[in-house]
């Protein structure tokens, strides 16, 4: 008798634990629907063809977001232009020449406290390094920022990627007499593909929506401007200000921008996912 | 066939010194290449340590003027140029804290459930909604904190802590003032939404290491669900579970602009934790372009050194005990 009710009270208390568990995964899940749904309730109002076409507006006029999301799109081009080759380059060399390397746990350690450094320090240091010599803020400071992002997660996935590719392979190109640099760009990058481009979209993913390390580099511009050495508009630093703002337009503006960006981040995010599917079933 | 072989291998007779020159201009392409990713790969190494060296030159100013007692001073008064990094960090630290204090339960919660309860065909799902929440962009976590939760915590939950602790000794210092809605608690409850994502990917990877032999043992000693987590899950996968929550507490320490949103920027220490405060991060946010003089652009800095500093050991031990994790796994 009482071992049937120790029997009962173990059943219990598993059933509690497990009902809570079930409670916290609920609980996980809401806050993505809510947030969701609350851009959309906010933002989709705002969405109109003028947000595409015309400029950040002055206070209390009706205006855009075009020079904004044309800004970014350049911004996060620039991070990507200049950090992926280098990501993928040291990459290559951890896991290819540098395999057995003591070099190379040092660099995998210092990579994977890059992933995680706050991106507000990195804004600092492309500060103290960009900004300050050239006496201005700047896209290129921006980009340079954006880019100090972009490394650490190509560096991350390409060597993940290339570890992966069979070592057959190698030893059958090497056998057909083609040099090393042949068999790393022609074999080991061809099967490494599908998840080195994962990463960079993964990378774009995480620099479509940063905003910290663009405060004090590229700052923001209120005005159409292409030009690198100038401070160029950006989608999170004016979400950033228009939110902040006490003037309806604006904020209006900050909920529609907020729409876009999430929606951009989240579509890469899948396709990211997606291709890196089609990659490990194949 | 054959004939297409003998040919190719006239050819190689004819061409003796094309032979040369081709092994020669693969060994130049060889350098080159190895070259470029070798110097790729030290540039890794030095964004670091141009990273520590900029902000430790930054800071100099601040540690001329101020040596130590930057470390200890509570007041941040731009007007008299005096500066001190306590409330900043005391905000870093207890938003942190309590980012932890929920964001630890509900990601084992969450891990226990994908890997125990849930039925195969929603694994994946389920798990991808949660690590899209890792996705969104920590600015959509601000705006949504100031326009959306804040309010909500003001009307509801904040007024009911302030009533439910009011006679409770110690708690009700805790929970006083008015429902500012903005504000440390505030700050705190986003940074444990945006940290659920991280823990929970590693602690449910590591939870799937478990040989399910083990799990299976268990059961049949007759075991529940709790007992078999309890017992066996969580102590095989002690080491992975807690660097997961260490990757957690870096990316919450390090976390600007959600909680720039919803702190309310005021370097001021005050018990309760509904008031407003400020976190380093928020503070650089908020100050740096609006900093005039030398000395308070290098204590912002100086705080950015100290944040560096801080999220360094924290995530070099999460990296440090998930990498001995790895090699006992043999990865």
């Amino acid at each position: 008798m009482k071992s049937m009710a120790l029997y009962g009270r173990r059943r219990r208390v598993s059933a509690i634990t497990m009902a809570l568990s079930v409670a916290a995964t609920a609980f996980g899940a809401f806050w993505l629907v809510a947030i969701l749904a609350t851009l959309l309730w906010n933002g989709v109002g705002g969405l109109s063809l003028s947000v595409f076409t015309s400029m950040t507006p002055p206070p209390g006029s009706a205006g855009g977001l075009a020079n904004a999301i044309v800004g970014s799109l350049i911004l996060t081009l620039m991070g990507v232009v200049l950090g992926t080759p280098i990501g993928i380059l040291a990459g290559t060399y951890m896991a290819e020449y540098g395999r057995y390397s003591p070099l190379t746990p040092i660099i995998r350690f210092v990579n994977d406290i890059l992933l995680s450094a706050p991106s507000i320090v990195v804004g600092l240091f492309v500060y103290e390094i960009v900004v300050v010599p050239m006496g201005h803020f700047s896209a290129w400071a921006g980009g340079v920022a954006l880019a100090m992002l972009v490394i650490p997660v190509v560096v991350r996935t390409t060597e993940d990627m290339l570890l992966l590719v069979p070592n057959t392979l190698r030893e059958a190109t090497a056998a057909l007499g083609a040099p090393r640099w042949k068999m790393i760009a022609g074999v080991a990058y061809r099967a490494a593909r599908a998840g080195i481009v994962t990463g960079i979209l993964l990378a774009i993913a995480r620099i479509t929506g940063e905003t910290a390390p663009l405060l004090f580099t590229a700052l923001s511009n209120q005005f159409w401007s292409l030009n690198p050495n100038a401070p160029m508009a950006n989608l999170p630093v004016t979400i950033f200000q228009f939110a902040l703002s006490p003037y309806a337009e604006w904020q209006q503006l900050a909920w529609t921008g907020a729409l876009i960006i999430t929606f951009a981040v989240l579509t890469l995010n899948v396709v990211a996912r997606l291709l890196s599917n089609i990659g490990t079933s194949k | 066939m054959t004939e297409a072989a003998l040919q190719s291998v006239s050819e190689m007779k004819v061409g003796a010194t094309d032979r040369a020159g081709a092994l020669r201009r693969f060994m130049v392409g060889d350098a080159v290449f190895r070259g470029a990713t070798l110097v790729s790969a030290l540039v890794v190494l030095l964004l670091l340590g141009g990273v520590i060296l900029s902000l430790i030159v930054g800071s100099l100013p601040v540690i001329r003027t101020f040596g130590l007692g930057f470390l200890t001073n509570q007041s941040w008064n731009p007007v008299t140029d005096k500066f001190g990094a306590v409330p900043a960090i005391y905000g870093t630290v207890v938003t942190s804290v309590i980012a932890m204090l929920i964001g630890i339960p509900v990601s084992l919660g969450i891990a226990i459930f994908l890997t125990e309860l849930c039925p195969h065909a929603l694994r994946r799902p389920i798990g991808t909604a949660i690590e899209l929440l890792a996705g969104i962009p920590s600015i959509i976590y601000g705006i949504w904190g100031l326009f959306v939760f804040a309010p909500f915590l003001q009307a509801t939950i904040q007024p009911w802590l302030i009533a439910a602790f009011a006679d409770v000794p110690g708690l009700n210092s805790l929970f006083a003032g008015p429902p500012y809605g903005i504000g440390v608690f505030t700050a705190g409850l986003i940074l444990a939404i945006m940290v659920l994502p991280f823990i929970t990917a590693v602690t449910r990877d590591v939870f799937v290491t478990v040989p399910p032999v083990v799990k299976e043992a268990a059961y049949g000693l007759g075991c529940t669900t709790w007992e078999v987590v309890r017992k066996v899950v969580l102590p095989y996968t002690r080491v992975g579970v807690i660097g997961g929550v260490m990757l957690g507490l870096g990316r919450a320490l390090g976390e600007t602009m959600a909680v720039t949103f919803v702190i309310g920027n005021a370097h001021r220490i005050t018990p309760s934790l509904l008031a407003p405060g400020t976190t380093i991060s928020a503070t650089i946010a908020n100050e740096f372009n609006e900093a005039s003089g030398d000395l308070y652009t290098s204590s912002l800095i100086s705080l950015g050194l100290i944040l560096f500093v801080i999220t360094f050991v924290v995530l070099a031990a999460a990296r440090f005990l998930l990498m001995r994790l790895e090699k006992k796994a043999g990865i």
